[in-house]
This record gives structure tokens, sequence and C-alpha cells, in this order.
């Protein structure tokens, strides 16, 4: 039968194995910090920089050279807000800063708390496209029709590379309350009671679901 | 301790057990009626397909069948077949009396019959089971009714299971190896188990990660993969991938070293390029970790990004085909048989180089954009994990049954088995390339007229497929029950300390060590 010595060096082989164990599941979690900062190196994604007005006016500006700028929102299925650009395209001299406004109106009938999240394509113009003030640093609240016009203040950066004439900046404006997104036709993205999963089973068996997985 | 083949009996033998003959059989046993249950789910599949347009079952369920019919598959009968297989061959082929940890492995086994139901039981919660694919992406796992959560949850104990089963694995044989058995004298089943162990060691943590942040997204109000929240839906599948790939792998090394076993006993020959086979088998293990995107080209990536995955995922085809041209050599001018288990072993190892070619057209990324989510994906990993793990888990089956039951199977019944098994199979996932190449998508229960008549013959093949598996049943059931008695070595070409021991294996093997020269 087993001997003692083998039974020791079994028992090591466990503990050693199980810290293994416990450290990929510990790597699972690192991938996120991870992924956030290769995104941000890397601009996939479409995350765009972030910079400070005095570093923005202290940019070189390439006057010789003239970029296109088109800009693009839309809401979430949750969120009952009129959203849009208010400037559909522009072209912007590298390294000025330029502003330009969106539009959103709450239709609902309570006040709503919005958060957008931007994208900018293509990705190698992510890094290069800063912004020194935009609504999407913070939550949006508008109250029961209420109107905003809502600022960006960006800045595109010199160094921007030759190739591409083009960058196309892009909002999704999501609703922050699962209650109220799930409300107002979106999906909740957790349900809170117990109750909720019988509402949402009658949601699953009496509509046929879209097919639509391409 | 005696050597007498005294235990508890009845139920209580199969509970309490510790012997890894026992809870080898109860692997087996465990992961054939998952086979079977999964089964169930493929025959749903196929029936809705038999025509265009909505027949059998509501899309939301068909979605339900695709998924789970994936899950238990990989996971309720794939990866128990083979740890059941480890289970009754390690302590054999390594000369050790059982495994490294025996109450620990009981109790791995144990995990698995509560996963399962978890599992199925999901599709009877209401809103219905999982529903977005096995590899359970968000922003649709983070919706949906408790049948998520469930399958989290079951996933978490599978995952336990596996995680506990690897570490008993490494742990037996690096430390239990009879005296004279050095790690390059190991059977290639051993080795390729070993680094199995590895793999699975250090990639489930990660997918109990991913499906725990699934979770949290769910019920504790964490934004891992809400955009609304700052997170990310696609760093899920980058997550899930850097598991998945590995786990292809952990679902095709152990039939690898199946094939290494039969191979050369019924070519009468020792198996050529012992050495590197091993390498192979390692560098493989390896290349795992690093292709895991190839999975997702179509999201978005840089185009250095997609040159690396294209490139590293080719690279696994240098191993690969040094593995397959071993076999091949093993097989050049041997004394070849051809009894059930080689018949397997030939055909897995000849449709596993087909899904590997398959797979090559997959690696490259400008091709894959066509490819991408349609019935080639489907083809192309069928080919590889029923033509390279499930034919490698039947030949292990008519292999090593002789020296489980002592019964010799009934070698025409087997090779009734195999036959209808190879023509259900590629009648059931030849035409499926032609329907992917032509932009059917997979995981749609309705396609367009023209793809008809392939879905019928698939639909057909599939339904042979699944009968043959019921002779399967039938045959396992006849050789435990009675059959010609087997000898002790089995095969004339074996070679390996199982076959030293006599037939059926007794309760206790090795109580004293074996010397290995």
């Amino acid at each position: 039968m087993t001997s003692d010595k083998t039974q020791k060096a079994n028992n090591r082989t466990l503990a050693i194995l199980a810290t293994v164990a416990l450290l990929m599941f510990g790597f699972g979690y690192a991938l996120v910090p991870l992924y956030d900062l290769i995104c941000d190196v890397t601009g996939l994604n479409g995350k765009t920089g972030r910079t400070d007005v005095a570093s923005a006016e202290a940019q070189n500006v390439d006057a010789t050279r003239r970029v296109k700028v088109e800009f693009t929102g839309h809401t979430d299925s949750g969120l009952p807000w009129d959203f849009r650009p208010l400037v559909k395209k522009m072209e912007v001299t590298p390294g000025k800063l330029t502003l330009v406004k969106y539009y959103a109106r709450n239709t609902g009938a309570e006040a709503i708390t919005g958060q957008a999240v931007p994208s900018v394509a293509p990705n190698k113009a992510a890094t290069y496209f800063k912004k020194v003030e935009c609504f999407c640093f913070s939550e949006q609240t508008l109250q029961p029709g209420e109107e905003k016009e809502m600022p960006v203040r960006f800045i595109v950066d010199a160094r921007l590379a030759q190739e591409v004439d083009t960058i196309t900046l892009s909002y999704a404006f999501f609703n922050t309350d699962k209650v109220s997104a799930r409300k107002y036709g979106g999906k909740e993205m957790a349900p809170n009671h117990e109750h909720d999963h019988h509402a949402k089973a009658h949601e699953a068996s009496s509509d046929v679901p879209p097919i639509n997985n391409m | 301790m005696s050597a007498h083949d005294s235990h508890p009996t009845g139920l209580s033998r199969w509970l309490f057990t510790t012997n890894h003959k026992d809870i080898g059989t109860l692997y087996l046993w465990f992961s054939f009626t998952m086979f079977l249950v999964g089964g169930a789910m493929a025959m749903i599949i196929r029936a809705e397909l038999w025509q265009p347009g909505l027949q059998l079952v509501e899309p939301h369920f068909f979605n339900q069948m695709t998924t789970v019919h994936a899950l238990v598959m990989v996971f309720g009968a794939v990866m128990p077949a083979f740890t059941g297989l480890a289970n009754w061959q390690l302590p054999l082929m390594i000369g050790a009396p059982d495994m490294a940890l025996p109450r620990l492995n009981n109790w791995s086994f144990w995990l698995l019959p509560f996963a399962a139901t978890l599992l199925v039981l999901s599709l009877f919660m209401p809103g219905g089971g999982p529903a977005a694919g096995w590899t359970l992406y968000p922003p649709l796992t983070v919706q949906g009714g408790m049948g998520m959560d469930f399958t989290i949850l079951a996933v978490h104990i599978l995952g336990m299971s596996s995680i506990l089963g690897s570490i008993n694995i490494i742990a037996t044989i690096l430390n239990m190896r009879a005296p004279g058995m050095t790690l390059m004298k190991m059977p290639l089943f051993v080795w390729t188990w070993l680094i199995t162990a590895f793999l699975l060691l250090a990639s489930i943590p990660v997918l109990a990660g991913a499906v725990t942040m699934l979770l949290t997204d769910r019920h504790f109000g964490t934004h891992f993969f809400d955009a609304a929240g700052g997170g990310d839906p696609v760093m899920f599948q980058h997550i899930f991938w850097f598991f998945g790939h590995p786990e292809v792998y952990i679902l095709v090394l152990p039939a690898f070293g199946v094939f290494s076993q039969i191979i050369p006993t019924f070519a009468r020959k020792p198996l050529f390029g012992y050495t590197s086979m091993v390498f192979a088998t390692a560098t493989i293990a390896f290349l795992s970790f690093i292709v895991w995107a190839h999975h997702m080209y179509t999201v978005g990536m840089p185009m250095a990004g997609e040159l690396f995955f294209m490139y590293s995922t080719m690279l696994i085809a240098v191993p690969t085909g040094v593995k397959i041209f071993n076999w091949m050599a093993t097989m050049w001018r041997g004394s070849m048989t051809f009894e059930t288990p080689m018949l397997y072993a030939i055909a897995g190892v000849f449709l596993f180089a087909v899904g590997g070619v398959t797979g090559l057209m997959l690696s490259i990324t400008p091709a894959d954009f066509q490819y991408h989510d349609t019935y080639f994906v489907v083809a192309h990993f069928h080919y590889t994990i029923f033509a390279g793990s499930v034919l490698a888990l039947m030949g292990a089956a008519y292999y090593w049954i002789p020296k489980w039951t002592g019964h010799m199977y009934n070698e025409t019944l087997g090779k009734t088995h195999f036959w209808l098994t190879m023509i259900g199979f590629n009648l059931t996932f030849f035409p499926q390339h032609f329907l992917g190449l032509a932009g059917m998508p997979r995981r749609i229960p309705d396609y367009a007229l023209q793809f008809t008549e392939f879905n019928q013959w698939s639909s057909v093949g599939a339904f042979i497929l699944g009968a043959a598996q019921l002779l399967w049943l039938y045959i396992l059931i006849k050789t435990v029950k009675g059959g010609e008695k087997a000898t002790d070595k089995v095969w004339e070409g074996a070679e390996g300390l199982e076959w030293t021991v006599p037939s059926p294996a007794p309760y206790h093997t090795f109580s004293t060590p074996p010397q290995v020269r």
C-alpha cells in the first residue's frame, strides 16, 4: 500500500496544484485590467483619449491639414430619449480645440439618468482623438420633457497618421437604472427580485424571439 | 491492507468507493448517460432541420437545444469519459496500487451528477435554459431567466470536478509510478493525460472566473460586460477563449494518447517516434494558450493581432502533423489486423486529419470572415471532437473492455457498430461543409430553400448515428454480462503493465509495485 513517503509527496503535490488553480482563477480576473490597459494603449475598441485644456492648447497646430470628423449617436432601447448630434460632420484642423454639441430630450414620464459610451472609428485614430470636455464623462439626468444641449470639446492630435482623413465619433446612450430600462422596453441587465423571473418567463414563452443571429 | 476483493456491496459500494476501478466505471457510465442525453438533443436539432420553416420546436427551444447539447457533450460526456479512462488505466499502466488521492477521487466524481442535474434542470426553469450558445456570450447571458444561473453554477461544479480530477491525475503520475517507470518510459496515454491535466489546471479556473463575472453582472451590480457601466462584452470573448482553446486540446490530447496505445498493438510494432510524440503533445499544449483570438477574428482586431493569431494557429499544424505522420509510420510495414479498436483508431486519425485541414482553412483570417458562424465551423469541430475524441473513446472502450470485464465483446457487433457510426457520422457532417460554404448560418432553426437537400442528408445521417449508439449500449451491457473469456494479454501485440494483470483486473492490483526494466 501507499508508503508514508508517497503520502507526503501526494499531499505536497495537492497543495501546490491547488495553489496553481487558485492563482489561475485570479489570473482570469487580472485579465480585466489587462484588457483595459491594452485597449488604452492601442486604441482598440475605439476608446477615446482624454486630455486637459492646458495641454490641448499647447499642442502643435497642423494648419496644412484638414480631417473630416463625423458624429453619430443612438440610444439603447431602454432609454426613451431623443438623442442626436447637432452637427453631422465637420472639417477640423489637427491640433485645434473644437466644440460640438449633441441634443437630448427626455420623452419619458419621469426623470431618467443615462450614461453615454463613446467609440471612435477607425481604431488607429482613437488614441489621437482627445476630449477635454464631454457629456460622457459623467451620468446625465433629464427631467420629464427636459431638453439639453450637451457639449463635446475635443482635439485631434496632429500626430494622427496621414492616411486617416475621416474619423467617426459615435455615442451609445444607456439607461443606468435597470428597472427603468426594462420599463421602457430594454431588457434588464440584472433581475433584482424573485418575481422578476416570472415576468420574464412570460415574455420568453409568449414572444417568438427574433431570428437575427447573423 | 489486504489484497482481497472484499468491499461493501450495493449502493454504498458506489457511493463510498475510493477504488480507482470503481470510480473509473462510475465516470464511464455517467459519461455514457450524458452522451445519450446530449445525443437526444442533437436528434431534436436534426429533426427540426429536416426541412426549412419552423415545424417541430419553437426557435427559443431550438436555441436551448444547441446550447445544452454542446455543454452536455463537452463537460458531461467527453471530459468525464477521458477522466474515467484515466482512473481505470493510469494506475494499471504505471504500476500504482490506486490513484494518489482516493477520497478526493470519490468527491471529484460525485460532484458530476449534481452538476449535470442542475444543467438539465435549467431547461425546465421559467424562461427556459441557456439559449445563447455554449460559449455563453454576453449580453444575451446577462439577460434571461434563472435557467442561466443554473447553468453558471453547473459550469462551476463541473469545473471544480475537473480541477480536482486533474490534480489527482498529476499527483498519481508524478508520485506513484512503479520503480523503474521513468517519465520517458511511460505509455503515451499517460503522457498525454499528464499534459492534459496541466491544461485543465491552467484553463478551467479562468472559465470559472469568466462565469463568476457573468453571475455578478447578473445579480450583484458589477459591470464587467455591461457597456453602460464601462464594461465590455468583447472582453468576455477574450477571457472565454483563453479557456476555450486549451479546452479543445483537453478534449483531444487524451484521444491522441489512445491512438498511440491502440495503433502499435494492432500494427505489432512499437510506436514510431515516441520522444517526438511527447514533445509534440507538449508543444500543442503550449501553443493552445496563444491562439485564442482565432475564434473571434470578426470582432474587429487590428491587422497585427489578426496576423499574430493566424500564424500562431497555423503553427499548431506542425506538431499535429508530427503525430499523424508518426502514427502512419507506426503502421507502415506492420503486421496489421483490423479488430474493432484498430478500426476506430485508424478512422479517428484519418477523420481528425480532415478536421485539421478545415481548421487550417478557418485559421486564415480573410477566409474566416466567410466561414465564421456558419455550418462549416460546425462540420469542422465535429470532425475534430467527434472523430478525434469520441471515436478514440469508442476505440478505447473496445480495446480495454476485455481487461475491465474479463469478457471479449462480440467482434461482429463491434464492427457493425463501427461501420454504422462511420456512415452516420460522415453523412451527418460532410454535407455541412458545403452548407457552410454556401452561407448557412449555425444556431438557426430555419434555412433558405436551397439548403434543403444537404440538410436532409445530414438529418438521415444523424438518425443513423444516433441509432448506432443504442447498438453500442447493447454491446457494452452484453460484454459486461458475459461473453468469451478474455486472456490476460487480450491482444497478441499488446505491450504494457496493464496486460500483465489477470482479466478481469482484480479489485486491487499492484499492491506490491512491479519492477519495470
